[in-house]
């Protein structure tokens, strides 16, 4: 039905035609009644055809019959025909009506343009239908992808795309927006192949409506998605740019050139990244208008950090630290910064000295650290903290040491305001010395000598202004070990002392997290992580034997413990460890180049008797507090600190003593008396005594084990 | 011997108003030269009541209307009895359309249960042996164009579920909300019916949207008449599942013949009516309904 109407229209146009020679210049006077009556007759007949779509490719395939019934017949006509296609439920079938009518409407009457604009209008409000479930549902019914589906529809577009921009005589502002709306809704890569065309029909288009920019501006956000070809991309630059450059409003300006940025940085050089950065700061730079696009310029920075990765090429160009001068508001400016060192971060590969880069970073982690003040919150100071450590930690000289400490002095001084900051740069001092000490092998010149010493100062000036205090008790110690790596025993000395006389200072809780914590547990990890270095420390010549042990035990016993706290006698206990592995002929690990105290006093009896006494005097408060756990609430601690102290005579003393024999059988009633005591843990601890007695020289504890009774739980 | 009898109306279109005057030439042609007993031409119109179905028994009291009804009616005798040469021979008439008291000439309507028609029949009398030749035309009256201005009335209308009446089971339906507006329900015959439609949200998919052009023909008098509704034409104006929130069209243009201007008379009615229907996905159908009014201009 649907082909015979059409064939009969055509018939009847060819019919009509033939009577009369319809020229440009036919008007109803020049039709006869009859051939009026017989068009009027088809019009009838046509118009009662019942399927819309039939009704509608008859009727504008004898668009141009109208003309025999009146001069503004067609202009009435193709509106209403362009409405009409609104009804055709399938996309695909209303784009290809689409393109018909606008065939139909270029034969017939070029002039209006009206329709053919707003057919392309149509279509784009009824684009979205393609991913509707009705079409998909379709597409899966009949077996076709989506991707051979959609190229069934550029013909059709394209088509309508062409009578549009068909030499239009009378240009309107509707053709501009148009034109914008073509580039929002087309996919980029369509776009972009066509980038040259759309760039002379930009040119074309009136300004009155609107503006030329805003055309330029979506033109640009499509080539950021898709490639123009390669040999139209300089001269789209060009052409864009001499529009964009010539806006006057620094906000229209703004908007425009951040789009084409990103094309400039994808396709071209540094050198033409630049002379875009130049034109920016030239625009934007007059009455601060820089002020109200930050947003804008943030972004520029973004993309261009985001193409060039090479920091040597990106502080290169010439006018990209003048941009960041353009950045004036302080928070903005903090903004940016971040992102260049997150960038820097992300891509720095390798360690760098080039001075350029360096002198850039400087100054940009010197603007993020000058925004530090008493309002930043900690997270803020954390990230910029990080930030500025992944510089620090990238910046190396190579074999040149000096240089490397002058940068951390200077450093140092820049970033004062935030302790993480601080910290790294100890580190990063400490291990500059023990670069220093692997390249000499160990044997440092005097010159190195001087150099090592000059670190470990640094270290020991910076420690004090720190304010976490195990941070700085861990510092010391860590430094002190770095000293007595480099044989530099007095400042070695020195950290250990201000270490232990810091120690007083330690609060009850510490902020751990946001949470306050008791702080006693840690300082008793300190204090071992203390002790096990304190093994191969050596006296000072001038003070006395265990002089820092001393001055040690003399800081814990003066420390204000918690109440119904054991940690001071669990550190004495771990004091005794120490004690019993000084008196060892040789100790179990030394420092190169260092002589420990087994070396120094060789066994002297004079050091073990002063050893002694300090073991007994520790013992003593050991004891002391046992029997201060007399009471009820205290009786299962008294039972595990006493079998604690047991087993560290058991591991630690030499049992051949009768005093410390008799001690530990004491103290093995101790635990048991009040029923307090694990029974598998003793029985255990009685099997290991009796395992270990069989090894030879242990025969002493066989006669021990018999006087370890197990108590049975009554 | 063929002979051929033609009447040719002036004008092209064949329409004609009351007190108008239809003019036009009967032709004779024929090979040979022809002897007749006379030519007459006689124009009538008459309005044809047609029996509904359902109403036979009532109409069996009142029989007399349904005779058609005479509206006008003239004979002229044209050619005395004698010979046409042979050739083309034209003889030229003219009825003035006028009609006696308070009679109205009736627009042509061509209906189901209701037909006003207007005829021209020529007749030639011929001798006993040939057959009498008899020719009839048809010629189209207007009703005279109303005097004053006509007031648009438009009408919006909303489709949803909840609208409709007669519906059996309203849960099982759809969702769907659909907007619209006619222009005007008092039409003039000569333009199309316009107005617009909204699928605004729809849970089923569109099959079509169509109008449905009704006649209401209604014959008997105050004691007994049948009401019949039957559809003239439908128009799609929708195919397949439109694009929700784009407006479609309403447009339609009365057929002629057809249609003509609403008409209520002692004896019958004339009355149209369009009903929008929509139809869903997988066999849902709307109405909704609007009485007109047509009246010429």
């Amino acid at each position: 039905m649907k082909a015979l109407e059409i064939y009969c229209a055509g018939f009847c146009r060819k019919r009509l035609c033939s009577c009369f020679c319809i020229t440009d210049h036919f008007s109803p006077e020049n039709a006869n009644d009859t051939a009026k009556e017989t068009c009027l007759n088809w019009f009838f007949k046509i118009a009662s055809i019942r399927e819309l779509i039939p009704r509608f490719y008859v009727e504008a395939s004898i668009l141009k019959c109208n003309k025999f019934l009146s001069k503004t017949g067609i202009s009435e006509c193709l509106p209403r025909l362009t409405c009409m296609i609104r009804g055709i439920g399938d996309p695909l079938v209303s784009v290809y009506a689409r393109a018909y009518l606008c065939r139909v409407g270029m034969e017939v009457a070029p002039h209006l343009k009206e329709s053919l604009n707003k057919n392309f209008f149509d279509f784009l409000l009824t684009f979205k239908q393609i991913h509707g479930d009705t079409v998909q549902n379709q597409l899966v019914v009949q077996g076709v992808e989506l991707p051979s589906y959609l190229p069934l529809y550029p013909p059709a577009m394209d088509w309508i795309f062409q009578c549009i921009s068909y030499h239009a005589p009378e240009v309107t502002a509707r053709c501009a927006l148009l034109l914008n709306s073509v580039m929002s809704a087309f996919r980029a890569e369509f776009i972009a192949t066509r980038s040259m065309d759309f760039i002379g029909m930009i040119k074309e288009c009136d300004e009155s409506g609107f503006p030329k920019h805003l055309l330029f501006r979506s033109l640009g956000l499509n080539l950021a998605l898709a490639d123009p070809p390669e040999s139209d991309r300089l001269q789209i630059l060009n052409e864009a740019w001499k529009v964009i450059t010539k806006l006057k409003n620094p906000q229209d300006y703004i908007n425009c050139a951040e789009v084409w940025v990103e094309y400039t940085c994808k396709h071209f050089t540094k050198r033409e990244v630049n002379t875009v950065l130049a034109d920016v700061i030239k625009h934007m730079t007059p009455d601060r208008a820089f002020e109200d696009s930050y947003p804008q310029l943030q972004l520029i920075i973004k993309k261009v950090i985001a193409y060039f990765h090479d920091f040597s090429v990106l502080f290169s160009v010439e006018k990209f630290l003048p941009f960041l001068d353009m950045f004036q508001k302080e928070s903005v400016r903090v903004e940016v910064c971040k992102c260049i060192m997150e960038a820097f971060i992300k891509h720095q590969q390798e360690p760098t000295k080039d001075p350029v880069i360096l002198n850039a970073l400087l100054h940009v982690c010197k603007t993020m650290h000058d925004s530090v003040n008493a309002l930043t919150l900690e997270d803020e100071k954390r990230m910029l903290s990080y930030l500025i450590n992944g510089f620090i930690k990238m910046v190396s000289f190579g074999r040149d040491f000096e240089q490397q400490l002058s940068f951390y002095v200077e450093s140092r001084s820049m970033f004062c305001n935030l302790e993480p900051v601080l910290v790294q740069l100890i580190h990063s001092v400490n291990r500059l010395a023990m670069e220093t000490r692997k390249v000499m092998k160990g044997n440092h010149s005097r010159k190195t000598a001087a150099f090592v010493r000059a670190c470990v100062a640094y270290c020991f000036i910076t420690i004090p202004s720190l304010t976490g205090i195990f941070t700085r008790l861990n510092l010391y110690l860590h430094s002190g070990q770095v000293a007595l790596a480099n044989q530099c025993l007095s400042q070695a000395d020195a950290f250990f002392k201000a270490a232990i006389s810091l120690i007083p200072e330690v609060p009850k809780m510490i902020n751990i997290e946001g949470k306050m914590r008791p702080s006693e547990s840690f300082l008793l990890e300190f204090l071992c992580n203390f002790f096990s270095t304190l093994l191969i420390v050596p006296d000072h010549p001038e003070h006395g034997v265990l002089f820092l042990v001393r001055e040690l035990l003399n800081v814990i016993q003066d420390y204000t413990w918690e109440d119904n706290s054991d940690e001071k006698i669990r550190i004495y206990t771990c004091v005794l460890h120490l004690l019993s592995a000084m008196s060892q002929e040789t100790y179990l690990y030394h420092i190169d180049k260092v002589d420990s105290n087994d070396s120094l006093y060789g066994g002297d009896s004079k050091f073990l008797a002063e050893n002694n006494k300090l073991c007994e005097t520790v013992m003593a408060q050991i004891l002391e507090h046992l029997k201060t756990l007399a009471k009820d609430e205290a009786l299962k601690r008294q039972s595990s600190l006493g079998l604690s102290f047991f087993n560290s005579i058991l591991a630690h003393g030499d049992l051949r003593n009768n005093k410390l024999n008799q001690l530990s059988v004491n103290l093995w009633h101790l635990a048991q008396r009040h029923g307090c005591a694990d029974t598998r843990t003793m029985v255990k601890t009685l099997e290991y005594i009796k395992k270990r007695s069989k090894q030879p020289g242990m025969t002493h504890l066989t006669e021990l084990a018999l006087r370890l009774p197990l108590q049975t739980r009554t | 011997m063929g002979t051929a009898l033609d009447i040719k109306i002036k004008r092209a279109n064949k329409v004609y108003h009351a007190g108008e005057v239809l003019s036009g030439v009967v032709v004779i042609s024929s090979k040979d030269s022809v002897q007749h007993q006379g030519v007459s031409l006689t124009m009538e119109g008459t309005v044809n009541l047609q029996l509904s179905a359902k109403s036979v028994g009532v109409f069996e009291a009142f029989y007399n209307s349904v005779k058609p009804i005479q509206i006008i009616n003239s004979t002229i005798e044209m050619v005395k009895p004698g010979k046409f040469p042979s050739g083309k021979t034209e003889i030229p008439f003219e009825f003035p359309l006028h009609v006696k008291g308070n009679k109205v000439l009736y627009e042509t309507y061509h209906g189901v249960f209701v037909n006003i028609q207007y005829t021209l029949r020529c007749d030639m009398r011929r001798s006993l042996l040939a057959k009498d030749l008899t020719k009839t035309c048809e010629f189209i009256v207007h009703s005279t164009p109303q005097k004053g201005k006509m007031t648009p009335s438009p009408v919006d209308f909303t489709i949803t579920p909840e609208t409709l009446q007669n519906v059996k089971e309203r849960a099982l339906l759809p969702k769907f909300l659909i907007r619209g507006h006619l222009n005007s329900t008092n039409c003039v015959i000569t333009q199309p019916l316009t107005g617009e439609l909204v699928v605004e949200s729809s849970e089923a998919a569109i099959r079509s949207v169509e109008l449905q052009l009704v006649r209401v023909e209604t014959c008997g008098c105050a004691e007994g008449y049948a009401r019949d509704a039957t559809e003239i034409q439908n128009i799609q104006i929708a195919d397949g599942d439109v694009c929700r929130g784009l407006s479609v069209p309403i447009y339609m243009v009365f057929p002629r013949l057809f249609t003509c201007p609403t008409l209520e008379t002692t004896n019958f009615k004339v009355e149209f009516e369009v009903n929008i229907v929509v139809l869903l996905h997988p066999d849902h159908l709307i109405t909704e309904n609007f009485p007109l009014k047509l009246c010429r201009t």
